[in-house]
């Protein structure tokens, strides 16, 4: 693609029309601020083609509030409803609609530089000039582990962005790398489809959908925990690393007790790959200990809160160690990576970056002034994490770049 | 119970400094630990630690430790020192414990006295060459602590978790790690 000077300026340029950016559109509409909101897809693209089939969101209906939008869409809002995949992505495009987001669909953002007059905003569609740039894109990029380059040729492997139900892999065992949300679910799921699933454990933050008879959101939110603030909180970057809940929508928990129950065989930590061979670690004894310790201390958390003394979780049993299985014999039929997503922000030229790739921010404002990231875990509070997040986070954004604009000096800062 | 009461003689600021100075500058951070063996004789060898790299540099510090490697009678050996194996155990006891204390010492808690027992079960069978499908190393590693410290036992529970989890000599003996050997 060849560099035109574009002919169409835009004060801000919202890039990924998800949640977060129309909420971003939404408070920038708000305050009279002429924008764009480029998506590559459609409305809500990764909620369409990133999402397996039976996933529901963690997270229970009362909590996809969203900035400008009043009534719940769809139909009587349970509170515990858990919206499926592809409610979500009719509720993000009914809030593209109520809020009359200026979306461009379709168009693909191959790169982005700062120049004089803010970036340099290069799509399939042509130029755009912005003066500023809110990255919401989200976390798109399945991550996989260096490991898995190692993986004998012959046996498939999907990660959990490309997993959509248990008939996409072949029959036979399935091991299943990770236990957060996504991790567990897909291991109930392949498991109950008559595929053997071994899960390899590493890390991983339990806690019982339902405490006192209530779900486990309704008592982080009445805690406050969601409102604690990214700037506050005593090790930022691990909060953000944390893995997601191990949790499935519902009233019911799905934990390393509840999988096994279901017969699956429970592994360490994926360590190692070595001639065929998946080497686990030793370290799964602890990887539950510390994950019942948390679990439980959450509960203490608002057993001290709100009074009162509820039951505590049954120690996750520990099966007789495992540390290594033949990928090579035949009772491995595939791997699913349930490893991770991160954000893809691959098409940002700017010195915005960390050694690790991720980018620098300060609760979504970066360095570089007049560019700002949303929609990623623990941005501005824990409650970022979620669908939840985007109204807060929103606002926040849309005031810090309200002042800036009102900042006549502004030009010169970039 | 205040932080500042809490002495277990572990300088927490300075281990977070290093941290914090070290998410900046992730090379300085590749350290080399070293030692040296040589040969007495039979089974008997003596190891011996001084210098390391660290922090982009050698580090010509004031350190030299020896230890002595050796067998018991019951292996037809002189008994001069521990077997390597129990020197492992020693390294996973040392290291489980350092991180007890700085955890401790971090979360604000008053240690009193701690005490490990570290055992490991292995099937000579390996070593002896006596049984192709018993592996060298230990089939199990246990580690039992004795910890008397002015906090719950929930507690205690989460430090000795949390050790485990920032531990190098727990990680490298779960976890694979690649071993060469050369001879110039």
């Amino acid at each position: 693609m060849t560099t035109s000077v574009p002919s169409r300026r835009t004060t801000v340029a919202v890039i990924g029309a998800g949640h977060s950016g129309l909420a971003v559109s939404h408070r920038l509409s708000a305050e009279g601020i002429d924008h764009v909101v480029l998506e590559r897809g459609q409305v809500a693209h990764s909620w369409r083609t990133q999402r397996w089939d039976s996933l529901r969101l963690l997270t229970p209906s009362w909590m996809n509030r969203l900035p400008g939008l009043d009534a719940p869409p769809l139909g009587p809002a349970e509170a515990e409803e858990f919206l499926t995949a592809a409610q979500v992505a009719a509720l993000v495009a009914h809030y593209a609609d109520v809020i009359a987001a200026p979306v461009h669909e379709n168009v693909d953002v191959h790169h982005i530089s700062p120049d004089p007059d803010g970036f340099l905003v290069e799509t399939s569609a042509g130029p755009w000039s912005a003066e500023h740039v809110v990255l919401a894109t989200g976390s798109v990029r399945g991550v996989v582990p260096a490991l898995a380059a190692e993986l004998p040729r012959g046996v498939p492997s999907v990660h959990a962005v490309d997993y959509r139900r248990p008939s996409q892999l072949p029959t036979g065992g399935v091991l299943v790398v990770g236990a957060a949300a996504s991790g567990v679910q897909i291991a109930a799921e392949l498991q109950a489809s008559g595929r053997p699933v071994t899960l390899a454990v590493g890390e991983h933050v339990r806690v019982p959908r339902r405490y006192h008879g209530r779900d486990i959101f309704a008592w982080i939110e009445e805690a406050g925990i969601l409102d604690e603030r990214w700037d506050e909180l005593d090790d930022i970057t691990r909060a953000r690393r944390l893995s997601s809940f191990q949790l499935v929508g519902g009233t019911s928990s799905l934990d390393l007790n509840t999988l096994q129950e279901l017969g699956v065989r429970v592994v360490g930590k994926l360590a190692g790959l070595r001639d065929g061979t998946a080497l686990f670690s030793g370290s799964l004894a602890n990887m539950a200990a510390l994950a019942d310790l948390k679990a439980n201390r959450l509960l203490n958390s608002i057993d001290q809160t709100f009074g009162g003394a509820g039951e505590r979780l049954e120690p996750t049993r520990v099966p007789e160690p495992l540390l290594s299985l033949s990928l090579t014999s035949g009772e491995i039929g595939s791997v699913v990576w349930a490893t991770g997503i991160k954000p893809d922000h691959g098409f940002l030229d700017a010195d915005v970056f960390d050694h690790k790739g991720a980018i620098r921010h300060d609760g979504g404002v970066t360095d570089l002034p007049g560019l700002y990231v949303t929609g990623l875990p623990v941005l501005r509070r824990r409650r970022s994490t979620y669908i939840d997040g985007a109204r807060e986070d929103s606002a926040d954004l849309v005031a810090h770049l309200s002042e800036r604009l009102a900042t006549p000096t502004r030009r010169t800062a970039g | 119970m205040t932080e500042t009461t809490v002495d277990n003689g572990v300088n927490v600021a300075a281990l977070l400094g290093a941290r914090a100075a070290l998410q900046e500058t992730p090379e300085a951070a590749k350290f080399t630990w070293r030692a040296t063996n040589t040969w007495v004789k039979d089974t008997h060898s003596k190891s011996k630690v001084e210098g390391f790299f660290g922090l982009g540099e050698e580090q010509e510090t004031q350190r030299s430790f020896e230890s002595d490697g050796d067998h018991p009678p019951q292996f037809a050996a002189d008994n001069q020192g521990p077997t390597p194996v129990e020197t492992v155990l020693v390294a996973l006891g040392g290291c489980l414990t350092a991180g007890v204390a700085a955890v401790a010492q971090q979360r604000g808690i008053q240690l009193n006295s701690v005490t490990a027992t570290i055992e490991g079960d292995h099937d000579i069978r390996g070593i002896l060459g006596a049984d192709a499908d018993v592996r060298n190393g230990f089939t199990g590693v246990r580690v039992n602590y004795s910890i008397d410290a002015d906090a719950s036992p929930e507690d205690i529970e989460a430090l000795v978790a949390q050790s485990q989890k920032r531990s190098a000599v727990f990680d490298i003996l779960t976890n694979p790690t690649a071993v060469s050997v050369s001879v110039p």
